[in-house]
């Protein structure tokens, strides 16, 4: 293989397993930002995942090739709608955020898992779907020489709107006036009350974000890597993402970046195989690699992260 | 006669069974400057939480100008021009002061804050009302008193025409506090309408026209200003006579008891303490008076061992203490009665006895070998429940139930009774009531009495001149000057903390 | 007054039991199955004979240790999501162990097994509490990190040093260093409850012990309410933190331990992390951290999971209909708010009166 292939190789494998990441790393940036902590993020992306599996099997032969794309929406939608459930119990009930988000992650796999049996004759995973995301080769670009090949060649098209969600989002936090309050409600939500902020509403906004990014992170992860739904399907991505958005000190584009690094760390072992001086290492060292890089460059060079000063606490109004 | 801009009628707020506002009523016409006095718990912070939207009266009418109100949150307060600025500040410390000004009011263009209008608008008014500020700082990295600027801007910039200032003087400078005075005057000859929450006395006298005293969720009396002694304010927000003066007996000052030698020490990557030397002696209490931030904090921090000491010596009786851990220096002999009584001082949900226990859990006869005595524990907290006058239900009660004062209490009890040789106080009567006040500087005087040292941190000249028998002044991480407390005024103070020479 | 707060302490966990009861017996009756039906089945399943009540006991075993874990943790202020490594490396430190001294005398092959399998436990989350005590390293990166390099060095250690060519599994251990012995096994009637059960309630005690009367947990506790509180009155933090995350993953080990010595006898490549890990974290949820509180939560837990097998054995309702009662549960203790809201009206203000009574004047 041409050194320019096998870049090519390590570059859409890596945005591949970037693009769930990516999605679901801004979503717990969103509600971490405004204040409420999410361990819940893998319980968002298994009921995108699943949902968007669902409309994909169901509506597959309707909308053919767009279907991938519909089935992330879908997944947007249900996971926006689970993660009410922690918004409800974290900023209406007062809940404890990691009890509130340890539930969803327990929660999310029961029921999909369940529904999974009754919509497929009690089998505990889902068909394959037809009507997958495939590569993407942008016109024109790859005319590019040399970066034309191993940028837009065969790459991920879902990938590059993850990037450019990423950029909006920042915008969003830190150019839009809702972004500034939204922001306020996860510093110091007495300050944003004297104000007239209404705390509640923005934490809401803030962790409904999260759950639809959070499930079209899922989605993404079914409709172009796992391509049907098992309890297996999301197994610690939820995880990974959120230590992506830790990595990246809360900041959409630190999290966007942190999730492209996991991204790669993850397409190691994949890779190793191809090419030529990797491929006598044992693939136990690809496969602890990115989890052990994590770990030295988080010692070496970040120190310690400050999260959003009142993240995880609850707000109370004085009487 | 100007007209009534706020009439507060019989207004009862009630929290549970308790009423910490009783009938209360009061108006506040145009221009006026309205002081509001009470101690600590009399009510006032709970009358004007009902004036600026947080609060809802139990009973009674709120009319602004004119217009009977029912305010539901701040932002109703905010629409009848009433701004509040906070005794705590409401202030996001990871935010711009530009942004911490806007938020909530972010002037947009196509879809996104436009900062440049903001940052025109605010200058305009900045050069008005001669406020200092920096747009672009971020408000962790400003002063108290800026901070305080930025609060009173916050209001400005929403067009409000009725301020309230709850307690703003607590923790500036006298220098700070002239200038606010005067931002004060010239809000008012601008038309505007101030109440002014605060239990000193002198600014009352200084700045206000009208007084109003409550107590105990009362009206006492409204008084005029210019007709009314400062002590007969005093005793009104009392209830009765105060003794001003303290009980404190002669004391030759004998050996030196404690002393810092060329003291450096570093925060942040910047020198905080540079080249500093003291003495305390035995049966003197030396106070430490200096604007917040001039290092005051990091030098109790690298005596007590929590902040590394980059060099210079520290000697207690004799023998070096610096280099050492926290608990080493503790059992050496230095007591501290930290700034921050409710995060660093105690742990509040743990039961008053644990937290007795906090600096001594770890010694015999209250552990054994790794194991803790409970039964010991909680005799000798209810030991000093007793000699402390801590106001509890019992020893196992937690200590962030209880009220600001016995907190500091059981600081003060834990402290004394590990009889230190250095008692280090910083601020140690910073929002409690006036009892507790009295008591604490009691305690603090029997130490010196006892013929111990006792340094004396403080932000509250009064404090400071009233207490110690010798006072130094601490001015950019250096002591800049020494002063004898009798014959020393609190504005020649003043200057020296502001890092004036006095001029002979 | 003490009756009355000891009451509404239970209120709040029994109601929020019923109340996921609740939620699933309408999720069943939604698409057609019968709850009354089901929920006898899981009764019987997990507490009908001894053999089913056996099986309860040792699939809580683990539950309890890992959930102790995680409360340890939790209290000193650390959230540690590493259980399932943690309980992973000590599950294969109690193989490798049992398997390399084999020839050892019975009771220094089980003993042996069982503390290789906690250091081993307690290694990994050492790496973590060393690294947010020292460099200030967010512990739930460097766990969440942890659990999948233990996951991938387990599988290769598993796959290359103690598994024979082309299999997946190392050989079992002796019968010897097995915790589950025959006498056990005759009276619950051939079940795989061992006597690592015992082991786990004895922790359960050590643990209460160490929180409520020891000087170390006294500065756990300490540290993890307040630590700048803890510095100044000079307790040694940093030193707390590792201690406290040591435990916790001493106690995930052994929890990995029992189930490898108890349980499976040997260790296998997996493809996910061990979901006991994170249900121990849900079980310490439930019962709010305190220690004797995790023994019934890990109870009900097991209860429900060995039950809800029988539920799909005995009818086609999907046996995950379980797994969504104890999320529910979870929920609803996790917004007992709504119910001290409702039961303060009851209790509440019999308590305001006194608390009135006393206060400071």
């Amino acid at each position: 293989m041409s050194l320019s292939t096998i870049l090519m190789t390590v570059f859409s494998t890596t945005l591949i397993y970037a693009a769930p990441l990516i999605f679901t790393a801004l979503g717990g940036t969103f509600s971490e930002r405004s204040g409420v902590v999410n361990v819940g993020l893998e319980g968002m992306m298994i009921v995108g995942a699943f949902s968007s599996t669902v409309f994909n099997l169901s509506f597959g032969n309707v909308f053919g090739a767009g279907t991938p794309w519909l089935s992330l929406l879908v997944g947007g939608i249900f996971g926006l709608l689970f993660s009410l459930l922690h918004a409800v119990a974290t900023v209406t009930y007062r809940a404890d955020h990691i009890i509130s988000g340890t539930v969803l992650n327990l929660m999310a796999p029961a029921l999909c898992v369940f529904l999974t049996r009754i919509f497929y004759n009690g089998k505990g995973q889902t068909p394959v779907i037809d009507q997958s995301m495939g590569n993407f080769t942008f016109p024109g670009l790859t005319n590019i020489p040399l970066l034309g090949k191993i940028l837009f060649t065969r790459t991920s098209l879902i990938a590059y709107l993850a990037i450019l969600v990423g950029g909006a989002s920042w915008f969003f936090l830190y150019r839009t006036n809702i972004g500034l309050r939204l922001r306020s409600v996860g510093e110091n939500p007495t300050a944003a009350d004297t104000l007239g902020i209404n705390v509640a509403k923005y934490r809401y906004m803030g962790v409904l974000i999260s759950g639809a990014l959070g499930g079209i992170g899922g989605a993404v992860m079914a409709q172009s890597i796992t391509l049907n739904f098992s309890a297996s399907t999301i197994s610690g991505q939820g995880f990974m993402a959120l230590a992506a958005m830790i990595f990246g000190k809360w900041n959409p584009m630190g999290a966007t970046g942190a999730a492209v690094f996991f991204g790669l760390a993850q397409s190691l072992p994949i890779i190793g195989g191809y090419i030529p001086i990797l491929s006598h290492v044992d693939s136990v060292w690809f496969q602890i690699a990115p989890y052990a890089i994590t770990i030295v460059v988080l010692v070496v060079f970040l120190g310690k992260a400050v999260a959003p000063a009142a993240d995880g606490q609850n707000y109370i109004k004085g009487k | 006669m100007e007209k009534d801009v706020v009439q507060m009628k019989n207004i009862t707020k009630k929290f549970g069974n308790y009423k910490a506002n009783d009938d209360i009523s009061l108006e506040l016409k145009q221009g006026e400057i309205l002081a509001l006095l009470g101690e600590n718990g009399a009510g006032k912070s709970t009358l004007m939480g009902m004036l600026s939207g947080l609060l809802k009266p139990t009973s009674g009418e709120i009319v602004i100008n004119g217009k009977s109100v029912k305010m539901e949150n701040p932002r109703d307060a905010k629409t009848l021009g009433i701004g509040m600025v906070h005794q705590h500040f409401m202030l996001i410390p990871a935010f711009s002061v530009l942004e911490n000004i806007i938020l909530g009011d972010e002037p947009l263009k196509a879809g996104h804050i436009n900062y440049k209008q903001a940052a025109k608008d605010i200058a305009l008014l900045a050069g008005k009302y001669h406020l200092k500020i920096d747009l672009s700082a971020k408000v962790a990295d400003i002063t108290v008193g800026m901070q305080q600027r930025v609060e009173i801007m916050k209001a400005l910039y929403r067009k409000a025409n009725i301020f309230i200032f709850d307690e703003p003087t607590a923790a500036l400078t006298p220098q700070e506090i002239d200038q606010l005075m005067k931002i004060m005057r010239a809000l008012s000859d601008e038309g505007k309408s101030i109440v002014f929450i605060t239990h000193k006395l002198k600014e009352i006298k200084e700045v206000a026209d009208r007084c109003v005293v409550i107590r105990m969720g009362k009206v006492i009396d409204s008084v005029k200003v210019a007709e009314t002694r400062e002590e007969a304010l005093a005793e009104m927000m009392v209830g009765h006579k105060i003794n001003f003066a303290v009980d404190k007996k002669e004391t030759n000052k004998k050996e030196t008891i404690f002393k810092i030698d060329k003291l450096n020490v570093e925060a942040h990557g910047q020198l905080k303490i540079k080249n500093l030397d003291l003495t305390v002696h035995s049966g003197e209490i030396v106070g430490v008076a200096g604007v917040d931030g001039n290092g005051q904090s990091e030098l109790i921090e690298a005596i007590t061992g929590l902040r590394k000491i980059k060099t210079g010596i520290v000697v207690l009786n004799g023998k070096k203490i610096q280099h050492q851990s926290a608990r080493k220096i503790a059992e050496a002999g230095v007591g501290c009665i930290p700034e921050d009584r409710q995060n660093v001082g105690l742990i509040l949900p743990l039961t008053i006895s644990e937290n007795l226990v906090l600096k001594s859990y770890y010694k015999k006869p209250v552990s054994n070998k790794g194991f803790l005595n409970y039964k010991k524990i909680n005799e000798d907290g209810r030991q000093l429940i007793k000699n402390f006058d801590i106001r509890s239900q019992s020893e196992k009660e937690l200590v962030g139930d209880l009220s600001g004062g016995n907190q500091q209490k059981v600081i003060v009890a834990r402290e004394i009774s590990a009889q230190p040789e250095l008692l280090i106080a910083a601020n140690p009567t910073r929002g409690v009531d006036i009892g507790a006040i009295e008591y604490i500087h009691e305690k603090i005087i029997e130490q010196r009495n006892a013929g111990r040292g006792v340094l004396l941190v403080s932000f509250e000249l009064e404090e400071i001149l009233k207490l110690s028998d010798r006072v130094v002044v601490m001015h950019e991480g250096q002591i800049v000057g020494e002063i004898d407390p009798r014959d020393t005024s609190s504005e020649e103070l003043g200057m020296l903390m502001a890092g004036k020479q006095l001029a002979e | 007054m003490l009756h009355s707060r000891s009451m509404k302490g239970l209120a709040v966990p029994l109601i929020s039991i019923a109340a996921g009861f609740i939620i699933g017996a309408v999720l069943m009756l939604i698409f057609g199955y019968d709850p009354i039906q089901n929920y006898q089945n899981l009764l019987i399943g997990s507490l009908g004979d001894v053999y089913s009540i056996g099986e309860t006991l040792r699939n809580m075993t683990p539950l309890i240790l890992t959930a102790l874990g995680f409360a340890v943790s939790s209290k000193a202020g650390f959230f540690n999501i590493g259980g399932p490594g943690q309980y992973l490396m000590g599950w294969f430190g109690s193989i490798v162990f049992a398997l390399s001294f084999s020839n050892l005398p019975t009771w220094f092959l089980i003993v042996g097994s069982l503390m290789c399998g906690a250091f081993f436990g307690g290694i990994w989350s050492f790496i973590a509490g060393f690294l947010r005590a020292y460099f200030g390293t967010s512990e739930v990166i460097t766990t969440i990190m942890l659990n999948y390099i233990a996951l991938y060095f387990v599988n290769f250690a598993v796959k290359n040093w103690l598994a024979s060519k082309g299999s997946d599994s190392s050989p079992n251990i002796a019968k010897r260093a097995s915790l589950n012995t025959e006498f056990l096994q005759k009276l619950t009637n051939n079940s795989t409850f061992n006597w690592g059960f015992f082991i786990a309630l004895i922790m359960v005690v050590v643990i209460w012990i160490y929180f409520n009367k020891t000087r170390s947990g006294f500065e756990v506790r300490s540290v993890g309410l307040n630590e700048a509180a803890s510095l100044y009155a000079g307790i040694n933090v940093k030193r707390t933190i590792v201690v406290a995350m040591l435990v916790s993953g001493l106690l995930a080990g052994v929890g990995g331990a029992i189930d490898g010595l108890g349980n499976f006898q040997n260790i296998s490549v997996s493809n996910n992390l061990p979901s006991v890990g994170f249900n121990g974290m849900a079980v310490a949820l439930l019962a709010a951290e305190n220690p004797i509180g995790i023994i019934f939560a890990a109870l009900l837990f097991s209860a429900l999971q060995i039950g809800g097998l029988s539920i799909s054995v005995y009818s086609n309702t999907p046996s995950e209909i379980v797994d969504i009662v104890i999320a529910s549960i979870i929920f609803f203790v996790g917004i007992k708010y709504i119910f001290k809201v409702a039961l303060a009206r009851n209790w509440g203000k019999r308590r305001r009166k006194t608390t009135n009574g006393g206060a400071d004047k």
